[in-house]
């Protein structure tokens, strides 16, 4: 086996070191019934060229070379090659967790800067290491919010991605917090008069999406102005972190879900992402998941360390503020050097981009359908309603090399024949002019 | 210290780097995007009071110093790929480019999670392909590939329990932690809603059997077994535990992070276990990437099938693969979309490289190292359980720390040797504890070298123990004030003005040149 760095001798040698004559004896410690006496049912052993080309049969029979609508949570964006260069440097992607500070700076180094930047771009005071993603991050912080509030019920706008809402409602099954859901007008934002009846005393979290899962903005002021008064917590979970570009942050909110796919992680059949969670300075401790900070070595020079563990398993057990161990470093690096390839014009730029392809592809649909929401902002999705199926529309798209938007109606039967399309700075015009025809046939 | 008495490292020059923020400066760029094909968008107009004014102080660089600020960086980490990372309970074991490869091409890198089933059929082959082999290796009955890492594994397969227990009648209040357990499991028990109960083990280091059948009753819900447990030793007795569990209405979860010491050699659904996770970061080599992405996929028996996270990959009529979401008693989604594929690529990858013959070598490899390890190290450090090894060696301080050097000491004194530390101070119930996983990726060669660097290092901790107690004396930063870093933490970058000091260090910093 390649891999393996022993010759046979090796073996003999080392084995007879440890006073064992064979393999066998090494293994006596497991009961002789429970041992494997055959060969495990997996594919035989492989070559290197046989290997790539199974991969490359697999990747040929998935769709490539798509024109793609699709957004729904992970998002179509160009990812500039400096990224996999840089984390493919094997100090990045085969070292461990950064325990050992002094031969770790480089990972660290690059977790404050990601989290610095999250912090720049959400309006927060702090921001953890990473979680696993927006969905759980979302329902981290929820427990998050119930723990400092010390309240414990909940209400999760229905325009929250619905499969962050489906973990969210696994993540509480057991903890005792009853969960509401509040739904959405005309105009695509949350129904601030049924928020204001939902919100009670035993409220701890309003838990809104901006851009939500119709693409529609929502007010977070008048949202957070909303749950505050009513000691309440606001949290926002971000699910296109470009939007940040030309969005306002939502800096009323006190906690901040985000994920980060959307900064250079390719769209990998749904992961890995990476999610996170900012917040403001004074809830720092009950935050979940690892977190960097500054610290001193022994001759003043400037180093980062992980720090205010006392928050987490290893330490606290089963009264810490999560399970999480394991997070997303290596995807919240990629997100670091792609913010850091954009940074400060740069985002702003493509985010404006996406604005306008969306801007343009609203005006060209609305020709020929109907795109609901109208009356709020929007960044890069829309709901375009048609008088045919969208599943059967999507059909039609498939010929062309299109993979048009994103049914609703599984998760919003009240839509109708409506569906979720998304433009970034991927979809030409030329692709959406023929995506608005293919549609209006 | 006499750079003659390190036959592995030498120092070398890395360059010192300032924070990107420290280097931006207005009007440098590092990308240009293509002219725009359709009309501007006045982003005032377009979003009215929710439009952005600026980007407060994201960072303006150009590409090349985008490339030497990150390339200085890795420089400063140490990895798997320069030498031996013997982290116990962590299995670093070699990371296959070829892994690496296939994650990255086109048809798997850039699908959409959402586009339709018919072309996404090389995904499903891969997730199902990896989910009939991992059903092998482990023995069980099925599987789900969704939870993101080890803990996420956890929390899931005890809800499978919570769920089959209710519908069994009673779910139960607590669940049963040996003392040896990792910190994820008590804390994922708290999340499903369980009182931990602890379980103590005995002499051997393995679970009391005594004391485990004293202990359980109706409301117990399981017990949280990892096996071999973090002494690296086999429970030699698990199916007594399960017999025990099962006998009162009990389930076994067994925690699959030491897995690496079993494939190809026994099966835990074979001895008794109902539902298990799996580190595909560990046993299956999917790098750990400086703390994640993982992916902790759940295993169990028939009787927990109904209650496994939707949706699953099924084989359907005609042959094609596709999603099941209609599953009534699943208890619920823990992720969105389908968990980690880009992991499971790799994990797939990996076990093709190796066959069946290559995963047996491997796990005998992984057990031969730790055992060799043991052999060349007992009389030196010692040796707290006597029980045989399996995948890794724990040793305690006991004997240096009579010179005032503990693990933690010996293990940054590794670090000068050029290796990575082993896991300090776990498992709990091994005070001063040094835990010593080589896993099978380390030739004769590099654990000579290791056994060599810890006999000095134990011969240093006799006659210069401050040599060891302020040790590393090679790495870019001493020991850093971890204690000062928590009190008042600084946990994000800030503009000069707000932090004068800082910005005068970091100047000092960029021209000094190590030494």
């Amino acid at each position: 086996m390649r891999y393996l760095p022993k010759s046979p001798a090796d073996r003999q040698l080392m084995l007879r070191e440890i006073g064992c004559k064979s393999m066998d004896d090494l293994f006596a410690p497991i009961p002789a019934e429970y041992r494997l006496n055959r060969d495990l049912k997996v594919p035989r052993q492989m070559a290197e060229s046989e290997i790539i080309d199974y991969f490359r049969q697999c990747a040929e029979t998935n769709a490539a070379g798509y024109a793609v609508f699709l957004g729904a949570g992970a998002y179509h964006h160009y990812r500039p090659v400096v990224i996999d260069s840089l984390i493919s440097r094997g100090e990045f992607f085969t070292a461990y967790t950064p325990y050992q500070p002094e031969i770790a700076q480089g990972t660290l180094q690059a977790i404050f800067e990601f989290q610095t930047m999250i912090c720049e771009l959400t309006g927060m005071e702090v921001a953890n290491a990473s979680m696993y993603d927006g969905s759980t991050g979302a329902a981290e912080a929820l427990l998050m919010a119930a723990r400092i509030t010390g309240r414990k019920a909940a209400v999760v706008a229905r325009s929250v991605h619905p499969e962050y809402r489906e973990v969210i409602r696994t993540y509480i099954q057991h903890q005792g917090v009853p969960l509401s859901e509040c739904g959405y007008l005309q105009n695509g934002r949350i129904d601030m008069a049924s928020l204001e009846k939902q919100i009670t005393a035993d409220t701890a979290c309003v838990l809104i999406q901006s851009p939500n899962f119709f693409g529609t903005i929502e007010d977070i002021p008048d949202i957070a102005d909303l749950a505050h008064r009513k000691g309440a917590l606001l949290a926002v979970s971000i699910a296109e972190a470009l939007s940040l570009g030309v969005v306002k942050p939502p800096v009323e909110a006190d906690i901040v879900s985000m994920e980060s796919q959307s900064f250079g992680v390719p769209l990998g059949y749904g992961g890995p992402y990476a999610g996170v969670l900012a917040t403001k300075e004074k809830y720092v401790r009950q935050i979940p998941g690892r977190l960097v900070g500054e610290a001193r070595d022994k001759n003043g020079k400037r180093g980062f360390v992980l720090t205010l563990s006392t928050r987490e398993q290893h330490i606290r057990r089963e009264k810490a503020t999560s399970n999480i161990c394991t997070n997303q470093a290596l995807i919240a690096t990629m997100a670091t050097i792609y913010m850091t390839v954009y940074g400060r014009e740069g985002l702003k730029e493509l985010a404006q981009q996406n604005l306008a392809k969306t801007s343009y592809a609203a005006g060209e649909f609305a020709k020929k359908g109907k795109v609901l929401f109208q009356g709020a902002p929007r960044f890069n999705e829309l709901v375009v309603q048609t008088k045919e199926d969208p599943y059967q529309i999507n059909e039609r798209l498939l010929q062309n090399k299109t993979i048009g938007g994103f049914p609703l109606r599984k998760f919003y039967p009240e839509l109708g024949n409506a569906a979720l399309w998304c433009c970034t700075e991927m979809n030409t015009r030329e692709q959406i002019d023929a995506a608005v025809k293919a549609v209006a046939q | 210290m006499s750079d003659q008495d390190i036959k592995k490292a030498t120092r070398h020059v890395n360059q010192n780097e300032a924070l990107i923020f420290e280097r931006s400066s207005p009007g440098k760029k590092g990308y240009r995007l293509p002219p725009l094909d359709v009309p501007e968008v006045d982003p005032k107009k377009a979003l009215g009071d929710c439009a952005r004014e600026d980007l407060g102080n994201m960072p303006e660089v150009s590409e090349m110093e985008i490339i030497r600020h990150f390339t200085r960086m890795s420089t400063w980490n140490y990895a798997i790929d320069l030498g031996m990372y013997p982290l116990g309970s962590c299995t670093m074991k070699y990371n296959a480019r070829v892994n690496e490869v296939v994650a990255r091409l086109y048809g798997l890198a850039e699908a959409h999670p959402y586009q339709p089933e018919r072309i996404s059929q090389g995904a499903l082959r891969i997730m199902k392909t990896l989910a009939d082999c991992l059903l092998d290796i482990t023995g069980m009955d099925a599987i789900t590939l969704q939870p993101a890492a080890g803990a996420h594994g956890e929390m899931t397969g005890i809800l499978l329990i919570h769920a089959c227990l209710k519908e069994r009648g009673n779910p139960r209040k607590k669940i049963l932690i040996p003392d040896s357990a990792h910190g994820t499991n008590p804390a994922t028990a708290a999340i499903c809603g369980y009182a931990v109960e602890n379980l103590k083990s005995n002499a051997q280091g393995m679970v009391d059997i005594g004391a485990l059948a004293a202990q359980m009753n109706e409301d117990i819900a399981g017990l949280m077994l990892t096996n071999p447990n973090t002494l690296g030793i086999f429970e030699q007795e698990i199916h007594k535990i399960a017999d025990i569990l099962h006998e009162k209405g009990g389930l076994l979860y067994m925690d699959g992070a030491n897995m690496n010491a079993l494939v190809g050699k026994t099966r835990p659904g074979d001895f008794g276990v109902d539902v298990m996770h799996l580190n595909l970061h560990k046993t299956f080599s999917t790098p750990h990437g400086g703390g994640g992405p993982g992916s902790g996929p759940v295993a169990c028996k028939k009787e927990l099938e109904p209650f496994l996270p939707k949706p699953i990959v099924v084989e359907k009529s005609d042959g094609t693969l596709g999603f099941d979401y209609d599953r009534p008693k699943s208890v619920g989604r823990v992720r969105m979309f389908y968990g980690n594929f880009g992991m499971h690529v790799r994990a797939l990858a990996y076990i093709m490289a190796n066959g069946p013959d290559g995963l047996r070598q491997t796990t005998e490899d992984a057990v031969l190292n730790a055992n060799y390890v043991r052999r060349k190290l007992e009389g030196d450090y010692e040796l707290p359980y006597r029980s045989a090894s399996m995948h890794e060696a724990i040793f305690s301080d006991r004997l240096q720390a009579q010179r005032g050097v503990k693990t933690g000491d010996i293990a940054k004194r590794l670090i000068d040797y050029g290796f990575h530390p082993y896991t300090v101070s776990f498992p709990l119930v091994v005070p001063g504890a040094l835990m010593i996983e080589p896993t099978e990726s380390e030739s004769l060669e590099e654990l000579n070298l290791f056994v060599d660097a810890m006999k000095a290092i134990a011969r240093e901790a006799a006659e210069d123990p401050e040599l060891v107690k302020n040790a590393p004396h090679t790495t870019r930063v001493s020991r850093l004030d971890e204690t000062a870093a928590a009190r008042k933490p600084v946990l994000r970058w800030k503009p000069a003005t707000a932090q004068p000091e800082g910005e005068s260090l970091s100047r000092r910093e960029e021209v000094a040149v190590e030494r």
